[in-house]
């Protein structure tokens, strides 16, 4: 009996090995095809024929989303409506969850727009239009935690920082702060605000524009420590190799170019970006 | 008992049938098993590598350079594996206590005379609430709740130690049932018969009944002790970087899978021995059970 069920594993260890070895050639085949297609905007390929689809996540926060579903504003809502007006499309928004949005398969929407950081890694994955906003990392603080009086990244190096997991502050943490304790990590913003308030971690690490939206409506006693720019721009993710990246990017560099990317960024975030910066 | 080989004893008994079962099938058994095995993969991975898209998911999810790197961790993601040692810390803490808290519970509930009815009513509704609350809940309510109080020696403790209490409360409640079932199966006439030889009551359960109750309890125990080996992955929505929660960082930077199926890969490594034990115990109570019955 024994051996019968050795045998059986051995033979199937050795079918597993065999299909492991297959795919992980084909799969480095794949990726490096970053190489940008030309995209016709007078008939751009759309995933649904007349409409421009467009997911972020749900819950959208505000400043980067205002209003409901049926008709976003904010920064990242407005910018999206832009472009598919450029398009000359109507825009119909979906639902997709950040963890999802590089799942393998095809999407069924044309692009995500939900402060998506561009970075090498990910683009290995997806596909992302040009820059449309410089994110920098903000750190908020309770007003009477250690971490309040932080002039420079090194006073950040003996306090308890949270992060939200998946974003680029995590990396931010790692990479430059390097604390000494490990940083405590959350699923989202609303669990990260309830360790902080509780006193969990000293310091809550994210985008600039949050750390400000949440010491201004959320959270009560707290205080922008300071910014940090990495040099990190949010991008609209595209599955990979699709066209349409092109228009977008064409579309996106007439919105810079005509000042309208920064009249939005002012109507919305300018209110969000004064904070001192976290010397060296 | 790891240790015993087979002693005189065990030559006693008599030889169960299913060892002449195999030699008779001998060589033919093996080659069907082999055949069968081979056929069984064979689809298997026929279907998963014809499909449309595995050439994109074999990347996503078992990318080589991918499982190796989250495997051992980069400058700004932590290890699997070495977060890994939080879920062994986690639940290796948790079960020593749950033991404790869930026994004192069954003991509890099974005490008898109206005197003790209020304990038995809080033995019965904590059992109750904490198999009703999804414990994700629970960990919800003890992590972020208490620390919210502001009391002194309760609210500050780390979120390690919140998730650990969140899990002895869940796990306890379906343990005591588990001791509880096994106090039950003990027939009455044992407790009789010790109080009739001038043990107490207390004596009675603590030599007689016990003893007996919990060594048929231990599969189903440590069946429980799977599933809450698998569970310390939630305490990670307390801030703690466990394996399942590394795996997450290191997927949602890499735009990767492959930390997933490197961290299911460690909870299946650390599962499959205690699978095994358990499979051991039951094969050996019965053969003793047998055994006393033909003597």
């Amino acid at each position: 009996m024994k051996r019968t069920v050795l045998i059986g594993f051995l033979v199937a260890s050795l079918l597993l090995a065999g299909c492991g070895a297959q795919q992980g050639s084909g799969g480095s085949e794949q990726g490096g095809s970053g190489a940008e297609q030309a995209c016709e905007l007078q008939n751009p390929p759309l995933f649904e024929e007349g409409v421009l689809t467009v997911a972020t996540d749900k819950p959208a926060y505000p400043p980067w989303f205002e209003g409901n579903e049926e008709n976003y504003s904010g920064f990242e809502g407005e910018v999206a409506n832009e472009v598919a007006e450029r398009m000359d499309l109507p825009i119909e928004w979906v639902v997709e969850p950040f963890n999802r949005s590089y799942a393998p398969g095809a999407k069924d929407y044309d692009f995500d727009i939900n402060q998506i950081t561009i970075t090498p890694e990910r683009e290995r994955a997806v596909d992302f239009s040009d820059g449309y906003f410089d994110n920098a990392q903000g750190v908020l603080a309770l007003k009477d935690s250690p971490a309040a009086d932080a002039q420079t990244l090194s006073d950040l190096k003996d306090v308890q920082l949270g992060a939200q997991v998946g974003t680029t502050s995590l990396d931010f943490i790692n990479e430059t702060l390097q604390p000494n304790a490990e940083p405590k990590v959350y699923d989202t913003t609303n669990d990260a605000k309830s360790a902080l308030e509780s006193g969990q971690i000293d310091a809550f690490v994210t985008d600039l524009v949050t750390t400000v939206y949440l010491r201004d409506f959320e959270i009560k006693n707290t205080e922008v420590v300071g910014k940090y720019p990495r040099n990190e721009q949010f991008g609209m993710l595209f599955e990979q190799g699709n066209p349409l990246v092109g228009c977008v990017n064409q579309v996106l560099g007439e919105m810079k170019e005509d000042g309208t990317l920064r009249d939005l960024e002012e109507e919305y975030l300018q209110q969000y970006l004064s904070v001192p910066t976290l010397k060296e | 008992m790891t240790t015993r080989g087979p002693g005189p004893a065990d030559s006693l008994e008599p030889s169960p049938p299913r060892d002449r079962g195999s030699k008779m099938l001998g060589g033919r058994a093996v080659l069907v098993s082999s055949l069968s095995t081979i056929l069984f993969f064979a689809v298997i991975a026929a279907i998963v590598v014809l499909a449309p898209g595995s050439e994109i998911v074999a990347e996503r999810f078992f990318d080589p350079f991918h499982l190796r790197q989250s495997f051992l961790g980069t400058e700004s993601e932590p290890s699997v594996v070495g977060a890994f040692l939080l879920n062994v810390y986690i639940f290796t803490i948790s079960e020593v206590f749950i033991l404790i808290l869930a026994l004192v519970i069954a003991v509890v509930r099974g005490i008898p005379g109206p005197i003790f009815f209020p304990f038995r009513m809080v033995a019965i509704a904590y059992t109750d609430l904490f198999r009703g609350i999804p414990l994700i809940l629970v960990l919800y309510i003890i992590g972020f709740g208490v620390p919210g109080l502001g009391l002194a020696g309760l609210s500050y403790l780390s979120d390690v130690t919140y998730g650990i209490i969140a899990l002895v409360l869940v796990y306890s409640a379906y343990v005591a049932e588990v001791y509880r079932a096994g106090i039950e199966s003990v027939h009455e006439s044992q407790n009789a018969a010790a109080r009739s030889l001038g043990l107490s009551r207390w004596q009675s359960l603590r030599f007689v009944i016990l003893p007996q109750a919990i060594r048929r309890v231990i599969p189903p125990l440590l069946n429980d002790f799977i599933g809450l080996q698998k569970d310390t992955a939630l305490v990670s929505v307390l801030g703690s970087i466990e394996a399942a929660r590394a795996a997450q960082i290191y997927g949602a930077s890499q735009f990767n899978y492959a930390s997933y199926v490197v961290a299911a890969l460690l909870f299946v490594l650390i599962t499959i021995p205690l699978a095994r034990f358990t499979d051991r115990l039951i094969a050996r109570d019965k053969r003793r059970r047998q055994a006393g019955a033909v003597a």
